[in-house]
């Protein structure tokens, strides 16, 4: 029978079927072919390679926001600034890409690593704030949010225009500072393998280090983390500068690996659903990769079948907050798990 | 600086101000009610852009625009429901299941409006109504008041006696007592006797009827259509304005008054040649800069509190 240990990961399960319901209810209700248009949104991401190519790359940005959200909600920060992050770090590294010339090791390397950091620093403001005099994170990532949307985009138009293109991008980037491409067929970039490490090292961060234990702690009772000597205030900060490095490496890579030109007149939105892939992943690193893959199948899923059908794509925002209003639901099968906990309680 | 100050010191800026206030000031009241009850309701956004859309839709379908504001309001009311069902029954973390909501609403408003217009931008093609503005009668022609205050929209009239209801409400009622007793201690309110998820429910329902007149107002006042997103963040501003007026009525109004200030100024100084992007982020950054300054100034104050107290 079912064991109370394996609880979490069946009502996710649950969760994740009761969201699938949802999506076939709504795509009956307002598509003229109901059946096929769910086939296109099941099926057609793994149709051919092309289409596999297009889910694995869209996990990769996933994985990066999902990695730097989840360091956060571990350590109990409802910090939503990856959004902002990773849109102001792809202009930084954008801007390198032009403008140096490097061989196309150092490129990227630099570009990169220059983006990650100003990311890191944009993060320690609201991870400061916090420690200091305890604004609240939440409304001042967003704000930040706005601003960096707003200089950044301001950068774009002003400093880095092509003004022959006709469209608001900016100057194509040198060919050494793009990341090479892993699959041919397919767009899938080295940063798929710069993520996957960097997803190791923030696990054994977190699980086999001082520091890792500390924020955890601090996560768990800030209030009992610091009567037992730590330095939350420090543990919260670093907290910030990590997961901002890896937003703003997120952002940095994303720009390099698929485009030859910046083109995000918006925000691209890969920081809020990052907080969907840690959720989904219940803040485990390792556990991101498989939920960021999840959130692209369906999103690409839902691309894919906004072209070959008549449901638009946006039904796939509405999918997303079940998922995240029934993963949160601390109540949701409670029920189910008591009665399991009383049978094994009976039974030992 | 000579332009900007011709700008700023005129009766049109005065008005405007009022203009841009008005959804905000909804919002916060909102958000005040639902903080005095302990529950911080992140959906706001959400709930506006809901709320935006049904008055847009209702309108347009039965062609009157105050069936119209009824919908928006009975819709946003209903997601501050569902919302709240979430919270306190299934036990949701507040904030993510704000969160949900604001998601829900930014994806879902496009989806409908795209199967009933075939537009994913705007509602131009739906024949929406808008509500009046009035001319006060003899407000209107006193200098500088008259034009300042008069011949605005309904709902910004209306936002100003909410200030009042809702001052009345928390501070002169027995349920505005019962709100903020669960809000400061649910457990004393508890044993006294007060259904605290009762309370909650109500709060929550309340700031979501607030927050949906704010969403009203957006498309059928301050805009005469609906387009994606067209919240941008008002519904944030107010709860950083809730905060920063100390969640008092009169602070969280005058406060809203200062970031609706903000709003307006980065609006005025389009004319001058500063570039429109950076102008944008003017109200943010006003409200990074309040936030910081509230949260410095409680804690100085909790700090001296502490000191007083070791010092006994």
């Amino acid at each position: 029978m079912f064991k109370v240990k394996y609880f979490e990961a069946i009502r996710t399960a649950a969760v994740i079927a009761i969201a699938l319901i949802i999506a076939f209810l709504i795509i009956s209700l307002v598509s003229d072919h109901p059946v096929k248009t769910i086939g296109i949104f099941l099926i057609e991401p793994l149709s051919t390679k092309g289409h596999i190519g297009n889910v694995i790359e869209m996990a990769i940005p996933l994985m990066f926001t999902g990695l730097a959200v989840s360091l956060l909600f571990r350590a109990n920060m409802f910090n939503l600034g990856a959004e902002g992050i990773f849109y102001f770090s792809g202009i930084v590294t954008a801007a390198l890409a032009i403008h140096l010339s490097l061989n196309s090791w150092l490129h990227p390397l630099v570009a990169i690593l220059a983006g990650s950091i100003v990311g890191a620093i944009l993060s320690a403001i609201p991870g400061i704030l916090k420690a200091k005099w305890n604004a609240n994170e939440l409304v001042t990532s967003l704000m930040f949010n706005s601003i960096l949307f707003g200089v950044g985009l301001y950068l774009l138009n002003y400093h880095l225009r092509d003004a022959k293109a006709f469209a608001n991008v900016s100057f194509k980037f040198e060919k050494t500072a793009q990341l090479t491409k892993l699959f041919t067929g397919t767009r899938i970039h080295t940063g798929l393998i710069i993520v996957l490490v960097l997803i190791v090292l923030a696990h054994l961060f977190l699980y086999r280090t001082k520091w890792g234990y500390e924020l955890r702690m601090t996560g768990v009772n800030r209030e009992f983390a610091r009567y037992s000597g730590m330095k939350t205030a420090k543990v919260i900060i670093l907290v910030h500068l990590i997961a901002g490095f890896i937003a703003g490496m997120g952002g940095s890579v994303e720009v390099l690996g698929m485009y030859s030109r910046f083109q995000w007149t918006s925000l691209p939105g890969y920081g809020l659903d990052g907080a969907l892939v840690a959720m989904l992943a219940k803040n485990n690193p390792l556990s991101v990769i498989g939920s960021a893959l999840f959130l692209a199948y369906i999103r690409i899923g839902a691309d894919l079948m906004a072209r070959l059908s008549d449901v638009p794509s946006e039904m796939i925002s509405i999918i997303q907050a079940v998922i995240i209003l029934l993963i949160s639901a601390e109540q949701f099968l409670k029920f189910w798990k008591n009665r399991m906990l009383l049978k094994e309680a009976k039974e030992a | 600086m000579n332009s900007l100050l011709n700008v700023i010191l005129t009766t049109d800026f005065a008005f405007s101000v009022l203009r841009v206030t008005t959804p905000i000031l909804f919002a916060a009241l909102g958000a005040l009610i639902s903080n005095r009850a302990g529950i911080i309701n992140i959906g706001m956004e959400g709930i506006m852009l809901v709320s935006a859309l049904a008055g847009v839709i209702v309108s347009a379908y039965t062609q009157s625009a105050w069936v119209g504001l009824l919908g928006a309001v009975l819709s946003g009311t209903l997601i501050a429901g569902i919302l709240a069902f979430f919270t306190l029954k299934f036990k949701t973390h507040i904030i993510l299941g704000g969160v949900a909501i604001n998601m829900f609403a930014s994806g879902g408003t496009v989806f409908i409006l795209y199967l009933l217009s075939g537009d994913k931008g705007s509602s131009t093609s739906l024949a929406s109504k808008v509500l009046p503005s009035i001319e006060i009668p003899l407000l209107k022609d006193i200098p500088v008041l008259g034009p300042i205050l008069s011949g605005h929209h309904i709902l910004t009239y209306l936002s100003i006696i909410s200030v009042l209801v809702v001052y009345y409400l928390l501070n002169r009622t027995p349920m505005g007592l019962r709100i903020r007793s669960v809000g400061e201690n649910p457990h004393a309110a508890q044993s006294v006797g007060v259904s605290v998820i009762r309370i909650q429910y109500t709060a929550l329902l309340l700031s979501g009827f607030f927050a949906s007149l704010g969403g009203a107002y957006m498309s059928m006042g301050y805009l005469s259509l609906f387009t994606r997103d067209m919240v941008a963040g008002r519904g944030w501003i107010a709860i950083a304005a809730e905060s920063m007026g100390r969640s008092t009525t009169v602070g969280t109004a005058l406060t809203s008054l200062l970031f609706g200030a903000a709003d307006a100024l980065s609006n005025a100084l389009q004319v001058l040649k500063i570039p429109a992007e950076l102008i944008a982020t003017l109200p943010y950054v006003a409200t990074v800069i309040g936030l910081i300054i509230y949260a410095i100034s409680e804690s100085r104050k909790k700090n001296r509190k502490l000191k007083t107290t070791a010092g006994k």
